[in-house]
């Protein structure tokens, strides 16, 4: 494309906006209030996420060992649990380090803890690791057989329960969010339709005289990324204001349950790329659609 | 060389405006299209530049069908014809030379060449001087005349006219008929679908008569034919 051709394309395009400034309006409250939901899915969504694959990853089965176990009883439960199938990786973790280890996760708590270094009443234990967290159950209830073993520990209920919750919510978030766009799609379509009516004349000269379809559709086109380009931001706005103030009113509190949110750099920058994206899109898709109608034959 | 052959044309509602038309106009040529209306005279030049397409039967503009043609091509066909209206179809916020501009800008000419071109047409019209004018503050007959220059701005080989003098008074009739001529004796083919009987009558061109979507009357120099 001409340079020149280009310029002219952005000139109608902008021309159009501003000529109805009110179905602008319209439509960027449309793109505005869409993708604020949709940014209000993605962070639930994605954090969801993120403290799932935590779980997972950190998922491991604490096997504690009789307090009168022997040494030789206790090498041969880690060869026992070694030959486990699914196990990836188990360590020993003598009761000492479980005590340093519990007073460091506490944290100023933890200091109250410090005066049992002298008598040690926690048990020896093997860390175990599996390949999968759905294969925590089954092995943590095979070493539950083993002898030696005191009691077994992997959070069952927890894990599940979360892996559960997130597969609803993403199955619900996905949904919702396409509903959303589309819906918004609609609108916008719909709202530029209405301005359409008034270049009716316009397009049917072009046509008339040979301008190219393409030729035709580009201010739309230009119209539509503006259109969603400006709904979206507000919505980034909040994104990255509103996200920095919950991640430093709520990290803490969820870091101390062992649960990490997405740090706000880079978290908040992508998605807010991501919604710059999807407004561009429904943007374009809306406006495009709209004009598909004046261009057949 | 405009072809039809044997060309039907029924819209969707039913109404079969063109009932197997078969004719020839050659390059050069001036035809008049009469008919009572609803014989099917826009339907008829709809044909040639593919505003509307045939139900059966071939259209052919220059030996290239254009019922058959890819949609991707249908601007260029439509870049060699110029056509114009009964209510000149002007755009009401552009100026005299923005609208005749607007055909060259939207087919991506080179600026400089715009410039030059619209305000040789506009003087061949003999509007010049009224370039700067919105089309409200014009009269019919010039209103008219913009619109012509529209249509051959881009030095069509063909230029198709619906009811040109429909809307204007006999006077300044004979003022857009002499236009259409001087387009003609530059050997662009001319066609235009007229109820006038004084045009026709006085300048003698040959005649296509429609009635119910067939020609019933192909006349060298011929008669309008008909009492209005």
């Amino acid at each position: 494309m001409k340079i020149n051709t280009f310029k002219r394309h952005l000139r109608e395009g902008t021309k159009n906006l501003i000529r109805n400034s009110w179905m602008t309006v319209a439509a960027v409250g449309a793109v505005t209030t869409t993708l604020v939901l949709v940014a209000v899915f993605l962070m639930l969504m994605l954090n969801l996420n993120q403290i799932a694959d935590n779980i997972e990853s950190d998922a491991e089965i604490k096997v504690f060992i009789d307090l009168s176990a022997e040494e030789e009883d206790i090498d041969e439960l880690g060869q026992n649990i070694e030959e486990i199938n699914r196990v990836e990786e188990h360590h020993f973790s003598s009761k000492d380090e479980e005590l340093e280890a519990l007073i460091e996760d506490l944290g100023e708590d933890g200091e109250a803890w410090e005066m049992f270094e002298q008598d040690n009443p926690l048990n020896d234990a093997y860390v175990v690791q599996t390949y999968d967290a759905e294969d925590l159950a089954g092995v943590a209830s095979t070493i539950e057989e083993f002898s030696n073993v005191d009691e077994v520990d992997y959070g069952s209920e927890t894990v599940e329960r979360l892996l559960d919750f997130n597969q609803y919510a993403r199955y619900i978030g996905i949904t919702f969010i396409a509903a959303l766009l589309l819906t918004a799609i609609f609108l916008i379509s719909n709202t530029i339709k209405m301005t359409i009516t008034a270049r009716r004349d316009e397009i049917g000269i072009m046509r008339l005289v040979g301008a190219k379809n393409s030729f035709i559709r580009w201010p739309f086109f230009i119209e539509g990324m503006l259109t969603g380009v400006i709904g979206s931001i507000i919505p980034i706005a909040l994104v990255l204001g509103g996200y920095h103030f919950l991640y430093l009113n709520l990290s803490d509190r969820l870091n101390f349950q062992f649960m990490e949110l997405l740090p706000w750099n880079p978290f908040a920058w992508q998605l807010s790329l991501m919604l710059l994206a999807i407004g561009a899109f429904i943007g374009i898709w809306g406006s495009v659609m709209s004009v598909r109608k004046f261009l057949k034959v | 060389m405009i072809e039809m052959k044997n060309v039907y044309k029924v819209y969707d509602n039913g109404v079969t405006a063109l009932n197997g038309v078969s004719t020839t106009i050659k390059d050069g040529e001036f035809v008049y299209v009469v008919g009572p209306s609803g014989a099917g005279k826009s339907s008829f030049i709809k044909m040639m530049y593919r505003e509307e397409i045939s139900t059966k039967g071939q259209v052919s503009i220059n030996h290239v069908d254009v019922s058959d043609m890819k949609l991707k091509e249908v601007p260029f066909l439509r870049r060699g014809i110029g056509v114009i209206f009964q209510d000149f179809k002007l755009l009401p916020t552009l100026t005299v030379y923005e609208n005749v501009a607007f055909a060259l800008e939207v087919i991506e000419e080179h600026p400089k060449k715009i410039r030059r071109r619209v305000m040789d047409v506009l003087d061949r019209v003999g509007l010049k001087h009224k370039a700067r004018f919105i089309p409200a503050q014009l009269s019919g007959g010039e209103q008219q005349r913009v619109a012509i220059a529209r249509a051959i701005v881009n030095s069509p080989k063909i230029v198709i006219a619906d009811e040109p003098t429909g809307n204007l008074d006999p006077e300044t009739s004979w003022e857009i008929m002499r236009i259409f001529e001087e387009i003609n004796t530059s050997g662009t083919t001319v066609i235009m679908a007229t109820h006038s009987k004084e045009i026709v009558n006085k300048i003698r061109r040959r005649v296509i008569a429609m009635e119910n979507g067939k020609i019933v009357r192909d006349e060298h120099r011929g008669e309008y034919g008909y009492e209005d």
